[in-house]
């Protein structure tokens, strides 16, 4: 008895299994993220004095860490200030630091957020910037 | 020997994917074309191996019964234990590949003063084992978030339940540790556990090591040495849509490579090592049969005539002591 | 215990074999040659029936030899039918891929137990082999060999593989245990099918073999002899019961044709559950049969080859259908029931000159044996005492105090836990079980299954049964068990030594001779004594308590 037919059944569960990222994908056409640093706040700046708090690359991998000590900063031991790695000076603040540049949180938070599958907590306490639809 | 000969292919397998990335930027190798064979190989000697086995015949039906047989209508059989219909069979694969119903078994013995032999209750090996495969199960879910757009429905529910502790910035995920423990309980118990220890071979202490390196090197990337998984999901994207983006490999951290690196290993050393047991459980005789044998003619293939001594063969031999005896004869 | 334990010859004392070293030893496995320890292993078959076997190559070779005078292309002969059985059986080939040396079964042998060698490890036992697999059959194990786990196929590797393949009941307790359930007895059957090829036979399996295709049976008893041995048994039936028994040998027309182990014409106790079955049968009145030709269930072909088991398992069948016979019956015993559960109807079905059994008296269909068309007795008996067609008097069995040993075969190849308990329970007042680690399909084997019960290897079959005895010798010594009762001849040729050593005081028995003792005939005379001649409970002599 060799059981043939349950085998074959078997190997196309399993290959219909790990190759369903490829066909699930199949003929879609995926957008990448562009997340949008063209608000009017930030267009203001010189093209050469275009800085975020930190370096770009760091902010692209780390700036959930660097907001979750931003938060416990103000929130726990009420200190309002935080100074980069160069040594300047930032208010700690959401909504009058990061959001005053990027205002465009449908552009740029969700941008990257809804593709990566992410949900930060940060609405829960702060209040969604309202934004036109564009 | 094997631990330390296991331990270092690891290591030099980290070591070929920092210095081929870092030194010799080979990015579109590790990022792209690695990651292809691996799959490949995966997929296809998986499927060769099923056919090897496939092809040898199973020419008895010999399930091991583990519970009353059907037989009187009066005497409740052991449908899951013993099964004699399909259904039955089903269900004992299901609890054998799901909640390994065969390791739950596991005992120990102690012999005692006195020669005095006890029987202990050892559900540890049961439990690692379970943790290790069902956590690994999770990781391997979670993860399609970086291979389905618009994200499946299940990635994030499985987030939230997997990170219910609600620790840290990303939000701890509970299955990256267990598989962290389980494996290393596995590997503590093949060094401390004398007789396994003595069975081990290098192959046994390798898929461990792998596994360590890859759930390590994750939980790193998630937490410590971030990589911008924006970056991640592009190339993984363009991988499964055979159209990768070559732009965007040189901005993912050297941590990524490795974690990628050790994957493929795992993927395309997967078919051609015992970690096929995960296709092979599915084909054991002994379990994916019903013990219906009474019940339905089993075939075999290969049944083959034999030599036998006839009836006939054997009066002619014996017939006077039977005669004399009383014993009826067929021939006078 | 008040009794001093039996130890055969060369034995040594039991409070010696307990003392086991379960440490293994500091060098690996694969730098440890075999060891021939006298008393635990066979001595090899005479050329006389190596020749009546057939084997391929055949010569004189003794088992105690440095030198087994194999023939010269001995590696090639092993490894084409090693390559040969990967084609045959998924089990073996599968069996050889997927360990992944877990170490579940490394307790659960009761060899390992008893012996504390490593290499009683069902995974190393199973390891000896798939060693040599990796090295000539897959590519890691020839380009990496050892570390990869290979070996080269030696001659001492293949004295190993003798060595353990018959230190080996194939009992299947670790494949109960192993999450893939891979099942020492398919690598063991097919490694002593090999060694077959090599002529290195045991002569205490090739013996029984030769005896078994001639004669009908493992004894080698003529037709003639049995009519006396059935005789004999009627009249020791006529001296307990005063009843006559009359069974017949190959009467045509029966309707159910009666096979059983051969052992219980022999030997004590074995004899006790043949007459305890012919008088179930008289008192029934049932219409059947002996056959002289199919005089044997059990098949130590299955111990040596595949091919031997199917050629003395012909005669069942051939036997049914010549005396036109409706349907068989199946008498106690282990193996034989594996083979008439899991390969008779396969190698010799289908069997449409039978009819699908029913059981004359009660009118039950045994819907359960309607293909291969072989009910147990216990199935039968058991039936019988459901519907109340047997009177019993379970109090004559009030002298014993009773567990009851399931066999590893008719457990863990058949799933027949029950129906020897129900008899059991109705025919004695006093049963205790062993505890749940060592019965139904977790029960320990005596120690001598598979054509390991010689005399030359009783230091092995003392280790090996260890953890049957002690289970045995819990109840013994917590509930006053006298009884050790069973299902299968090899057991009750076997037990009684084990009992003698280990737990001296614990008789054997047949399950249907505890029936007999209990069985009231129409008819009969007072009974006194039971199967054995010995007393009843308050029947005793005056003066002899």
């Amino acid at each position: 008895m060799y059981n043939s037919r349950n085998i074959i059944i078997g190997l196309i569960i399993f290959a219909a299994f790990v190759t369903f990222p490829f066909y699930n994908n199949f003929g879609k056409a995926v957008t990448k993220p562009d997340p949008k640093l063209d608000t009017p706040e930030i267009q203001k700046f010189p093209e050469n004095e275009r800085r975020c708090v930190e370096p770009k690359e760091f902010m692209k991998a780390g700036h959930m860490q660097l907001l979750n000590g931003w938060r416990d900063s103000v929130v726990r031991y009420g200190n309002r200030i935080y100074v980069n790695d160069a040594g300047k000076e930032f208010e700690i603040s959401l909504q009058n630091t990061c959001m005053k540049c990027h205002s465009n949180k449908k552009k740029f938070c969700d941008e990257c957020h809804n593709y990566a599958a992410v949900k930060p907590y940060c609405w829960k306490c702060h209040i969604e910037p309202k934004e036109k639809e564009t | 020997m094997g631990t330390l000969f296991s331990f270092f292919v690891v290591i030099i397998l980290v070591l070929i994917a920092w210095v081929g990335v870092k030194a010799a930027n080979l990015h579109f190798l590790f990022g792209i074309i690695i990651p292809y064979i691996a799959i490949l190989t995966f997929i296809v000697g998986i499927i060769y191996r099923v056919v090897r086995w496939s092809r040898s015949p199973v020419p008895f039906r010999i399930p091991t019964t583990c519970g009353q047989q059907k037989s009187l209508p009066w005497i409740k059989d052991s449908k899951l234990d013993n099964p004699s219909t399909t259904l039955g069979v089903i269900g004992r694969m299901a609890l054998e590949v799901l909640l390994f119903r065969s390791l739950f078994r596991n005992a120990k013995f102690e012999l005692r003063e006195g020669a005095k032999l006890v029987y202990g209750s050892a559900k540890w090996l049961w439990l690692a084992g379970l943790a290790l495969h069902w956590s690994f199960f999770v990781i391997i879910l979670r993860h399609f978030r970086l291979f389905t757009e618009p994200v499946l429905f299940f990635v994030p529910l499985l987030e939230s339940i997997d990170g219910f502790l609600q620790i840290g910035v990303p939000l701890l995920f509970v299955s990256g540790i267990v598989l962290l423990l389980a494996v290393t309980y596995l590997f503590l118990r093949r060094i401390f556990i004398p007789e396994v220890r003595y069975i081990s071979l290098a192959s046994d202490y390798f898929p461990l090591f792998l596994i360590f390196g890859i759930a390590s090197s994750g939980i790193l990337m998630r937490y410590f040495f971030k990589v911008p998984v924006v970056d991640v999901k592009v190339l993984t994207m363009g991988l499964i849509s055979f159209n990768p983006d070559p732009k965007v490999l040189e901005g993912i951290g050297i941590l990524f490579y490795i974690h990628l690196f050790l994957i493929c290993t795992l993927f395309a050393y997967f078919p051609f090592s015992k970690l096929v047991h995960m296709a092979g459980v599915f084909l054991s005789p002994t379990r994916n049969l019903a013990n219906n044998n009474r019940m339905k003619r089993h075939i075999n293939p290969w049944n083959y005539p034999v030599k036998v001594h006839t009836y006939e063969a054997y009066e002619d031999e014996f017939r006077k002591f039977m005669k004399d005896a009383g014993i009826p004869v067929e021939k006078e | 215990m008040a009794v001093k334990p039996k130890v055969p010859k060369g034995v040594p004392y039991p409070d010696e074999l307990s003392k086991i070293d379960y440490k293994p030893p500091q060098k690996g496995w694969m730098d440890t040659l075999v060891e021939f320890k006298p008393g635990t292993y066979c001595y090899g078959a005479t050329i006389k029936n190596i020749k009546a076997l057939e084997s391929p190559n055949q010569r004189e070779w003794s088992s105690k030899d440095k030198d087994w005078k194999l023939p010269e292309n001995w590696r090639e002969i092993f490894l084409e039918g090693m390559e040969d059985r990967l084609r045959k059986y998924r089990s073996f080939r599968l069996f050889m891929d997927i360990c992944v040396r877990c170490g579940a079964c490394a307790d659960k042998c009761h060899f390992f137990i008893g012996s504390g060698d490593p290499k009683n490890m069902p995974i190393l036992r199973a390891e000896l082999l798939r060693s040599v697999y990796r090295k000539y059959f897959t590519a890691g194990g020839k380009y990496l060999g050892r570390i990869a786990g290979a070996r080269e196929l030696t001659y001492d590797v293949l004295k190993e593989l003798w060595y353990y393949a018959y230190q080996c009941t194939e009992c299947r307790r670790c494949s109960a245990f192993c999450p893939y359930g891979i099942d020492t007895a398919e690598v063991t059957i097919i490694v002593r099918e090999l060694l077959y090829n090599l002529g290195l036979i045991t002569d205490w399996i090739a013996g029984p073999v030769v005896n078994c295709y001639r004669s009908g049976n493992h004894l080698g008893i003529l037709p003639h002899t049995l009519k006396d041995t059935l005789d004999t048994f009627a009249a020791d039936i006529k001296t307990i019961t005063g009843i006559k028994v009359e069974p017949t040998i190959n009467r045509k027309g029966a309707e159910i044709l009666f096979v059983g182990p051969s052992g219980d014409f022999f030997a004590d106790p074995g004899t006790f559950t043949c007459m305890g079955e012919l008088m179930i049968f008289h008192e029934l009145g049932l219409d059947y049969t002996w056959s002289s030709l199919a005089s044997e269930g059990g098949n130590f072909g299955f111990f040596t080859s595949n091919e031997w088991a199917k050629r003395l398992h012909y005669k069942i069948y051939a036997e049914a259908k010549r005396l036109k016979v409706k349907w068989i019956l199946g008498g106690e015993c282990g193996h034989m029931w594996r083979l008439i559960n899991q390969y008779l109807d396969t190698w010799w079905g289908p069997t449409d000159f039978l009819e699908e059994p029913v059981s004359p008296i009660t009118g039950t269909k045994f819907e359960n044996a309607k293909s291969t068309k072989m009910v147990h007795i216990c199935e039968f008996t058991a039936d019988l005492i459901r519907h109340g067609k047997l009177k019993l008097d379970p109090s004559r069995n009030d002298h014993l105090k009773v567990t009851f040993h399931d066999s590893c075969n008719t457990s863990r190849a058949m799933g027949f836990l029950e129906e020897p308990r129900y008899i059991i329970k109705n025919v004695c007042n006093n049963f205790y079980e062993m505890p749940p680690n060592t019965i139904r399909e977790q029960t320990f084997c005596c120690g001598s299954g598979s054509g390991l019960n010689a005399g030359e290897n009783m230091e092995l079959r003392m280790r090996g049964g260890f953890p049957r005895a002690n289970a045995v010798r819990y109840v013994h010594e917590k509930y006053g068990v006298n009884m050790l009762a069973n299902i299968c001849a090899i057991d009750r040729a076997a037990l009684p030594a084990l009992m003698d050593y280990w737990v001296p005081g614990v008789g054997v028995t047949g399950t249907h001779e505890m029936v007999a003792n209990a069985l009231v005939m129409k008819g009969e005379k007072e009974r006194t004594i039971d199967m054995r001649g010995e007393p009843l409970l308050g029947k005793e002599a005056k003066g002899d308590v």
